[in-house]
């Protein structure tokens, strides 16, 4: 699906991450010069750092399958009687339970909200030939590099006005927000690839505007949209300030806070801050083992400035 | 499309940007211009919360402080990031078969959200029970088995290293983008006329490599001026051991939620002035240096 993704910057990270194209070719002619930088040396190298950057979390998954006391008597032993109990202990007396149903809610809320209204925007934006498009378009890309962080404080006000305090849809809101940038930027480029032709033979058919985008362009951008929802989950899911700042009762706290919660009330139940520990990561996991390509994608294309 | 159409289609997304983002970053710099009292808003103040920066505590001492670990953080993980992310790119470049498995192995921990990642390197380098510092006694170097979070001489380091172990699979994956474009025809012809793997390095791949090297230095940039979840799981929002992993970000917080102090909206939002013009100042300058280095290489 890269092959799709941001025309020029995109193409040379394809080319880089699938190895097919014009390597295959020189395959054959190169002598040596196409051989692997560093031979077998740099192949323990690559994969000794391969170890060195998942050892802590495997270390971390490890130890919550053990006892605390077993832990302490030997923090470098391994899970030989893996047990739950620090998962049980973590998600009921430690709340990660409610914590993980409101970072869910939270966060698939927020991408849902932002992917649609983004959505409809790069469509207007690709299509729109009007001055005031360009315009428009410029000012939602300033936001790609804008630190919200630093607008906490009217951020807070703004809530409060709103009576949007302690409430996770108003959470939700704010990260929609904060998404719309860098969905607009991926998917309009997308819209723009699309041959006109498409809308013009679903207008001459009786189509509305909106009949032709739901139709006919939505389907047709399936793969961005997967790149953009995808990409944005991660940010919002692992987010710590905006929460922080703006949740005030346990019951509604997210993960990270969550965390910040239970570690400092529980610093010596080694087990079951693991546990948390991977709660909180668990989904990230299971989201990349599925969509590897989209995360790689939209990590590549927010290199294109 | 018609004019209105479009607009329609746009309107959504534009309220939602302009009320939650656009509205509150403009406001941002009007508050700090103000006087406060608590949470109402009194008569302008011209530049006085600015100098509040400057003369008083806790500012005074602890704003310096804090941004030098900013740009030590800046610097260090720069240094590190790209000698190994260009080390381990051109490395991969080249293996076909095992390339994308590995690039997948490095981009893993950039997944985990910053907060575990404190805590768990909390957790592993804990003095007594932590697993890094068993490991070094049980293999011989118990000179090093120290506790390296609970020093202030080298607390910022370890925030500085854990962050670069989290965040490496990223400058891999875009120099590696980056290597797939360097056209072969270029390294193939120097190779023929004799250039060393060393010297087609530095003559050739390298400056082709600026512009992503630089897009990297720039994302870095506001990255570490940013940075505050990994030090609050590390050193809690005072920047524990003694302020030295305390951070522009965290002072930020202190002042406008911590502190009780009756202005502390105006010199908190004086803070978050000066360091959105760090922030935005240092990119775009870095920006226009990289836009006249690739016309530079396209003429």
């Amino acid at each position: 699906m890269t092959t799709t993704l941001t025309s020029a910057d995109a193409a040379p990270a394809d080319a880089a991450s699938t190895g097919t194209g014009p390597r295959r070719t020189r395959r054959r002619r190169g002598r040596g010069a196409n051989d692997p930088v560093g031979g077998a040396g740099a192949s323990i190298l690559l994969w000794g750092y391969a170890v060195l950057a998942l050892a802590p979390l495997v270390i971390m998954v490890l130890n919550s399958f053990r006892t605390n006391a077993d832990f302490i008597t030997n923090p470098l032993g391994l899970p030989t009687s893996p047990t739950v109990a620090a998962y049980e202990e973590a998600w009921t007396v430690g709340s990660f339970g409610t914590y993980f149903a409101n970072s869910l809610t939270v966060t698939a809320g927020a991408v849902a909200i932002s992917t649609a209204v983004s959505t409809m925007a790069a469509y207007g934006l690709a299509r729109g030939r009007a001055r005031i498009f360009r315009w428009l378009e410029s000012l939602f890309l300033s936001g790609l590099m804008l630190p919200i962080h630093l607008a906490i404080l009217p951020v807070f006000f703004l809530f409060d006005g709103f009576g949007l305090i302690d409430s996770r849809l108003g959470l939700a809101l704010m990260y929609a927000a904060a998404g719309v940038p860098f969905s607009i930027f991926v998917l309009t480029t997308f819209f723009r690839q699309l041959p006109e032709e498409l809308e013009e033979a679903a207008v001459l058919d009786g189509a509305n505007a909106w009949q032709t985008f739901w139709r006919i362009m939505v389907p047709m951008v399936r793969p961005a949209l997967a790149t953009v929802a995808v990409f944005r989950f991660v940010p919002i899911w692992n987010d710590f300030l905006y929460p922080l700042v703006l949740l005030r009762s346990e019951s509604k706290y997210t993960l990270p806070v969550g965390l910040t919660n239970f570690f400092g009330e529980n610093a010596t139940n080694y087990s079951a801050l693991f546990a948390g520990l991977v709660i909180t990561t668990i989904p990230l996991i299971v989201l990349f083992l599925f969509a590897t390509k989209q995360i790689v994608a939209g990590l590549t294309a927010g290199m294109s400035k | 499309m018609k004019t209105r159409t479009g607009l329609a289609f746009l309107a959504p997304a534009l309220i939602l940007f302009g009320v939650f983002v656009l509205y509150p970053m403009l406001t941002a710099f009007s508050y700090a211009f103000y006087e406060w009292q608590g949470t109402s808003r009194q008569g302008f103040a011209g530049l006085s919360n600015f100098s509040a920066l400057v003369n008083r505590a806790p500012f005074k001492t602890d704003l310096p402080r804090a941004l030098l670990h900013n740009v030590l953080f800046f610097l260090g993980t720069m240094l590190v990031q790209n000698t190994i992310g260009l080390t381990v790119a051109t490395l991969l470049h080249r293996r076909a078969r095992t390339r994308r498995m590995l690039q997948t192995l490095y981009a893993m921990p950039y997944l985990v959200s910053p907060i575990v990642i404190g805590y768990l390197w909390t957790l592993l380098l804990s003095p007594t029970f932590g697993p890094v510092n068993q490991l070094l006694t049980k293999i011989g170097l118990e000179q090093f088995a120290l506790p390296w979070l609970g020093d202030p001489k080298t607390a910022l380091w370890v925030v500085i290293l854990v962050s670069v172990w989290q965040w490496v699979g990223f400058p891999v994956l875009l120099y590696g983008a980056a290597l797939g474009g360097v056209p072969e025809e270029l390294t193939e012809a120097a190779r023929v006329d004799g250039a060393s793997h060393g010297q087609v390095f530095r003559r050739i791949t390298f400056p082709l490599l600026v512009p992503a090297i630089g897009t990297v230095s720039v994302l870095t940039f506001i990255f570490a001026m940013e940075a505050f979840a990994l030090p609050f799981a590390f050193g809690g929002s005072t920047g524990n051991p003694a302020g030295s992993t305390d951070f522009v970000s965290l002072l930020f917080y202190r002042s406008a939620f911590d502190s009780g102090a009756v202005d502390a909206i105006g010199t908190s939002s004086a803070l978050a002035t000066v360091l959105f013009l760090i922030i935005f100042g240092g990119a775009m300058a870095a920006t226009k240096v990289l836009r006249r280095h690739e016309r530079r290489m396209a003429s």
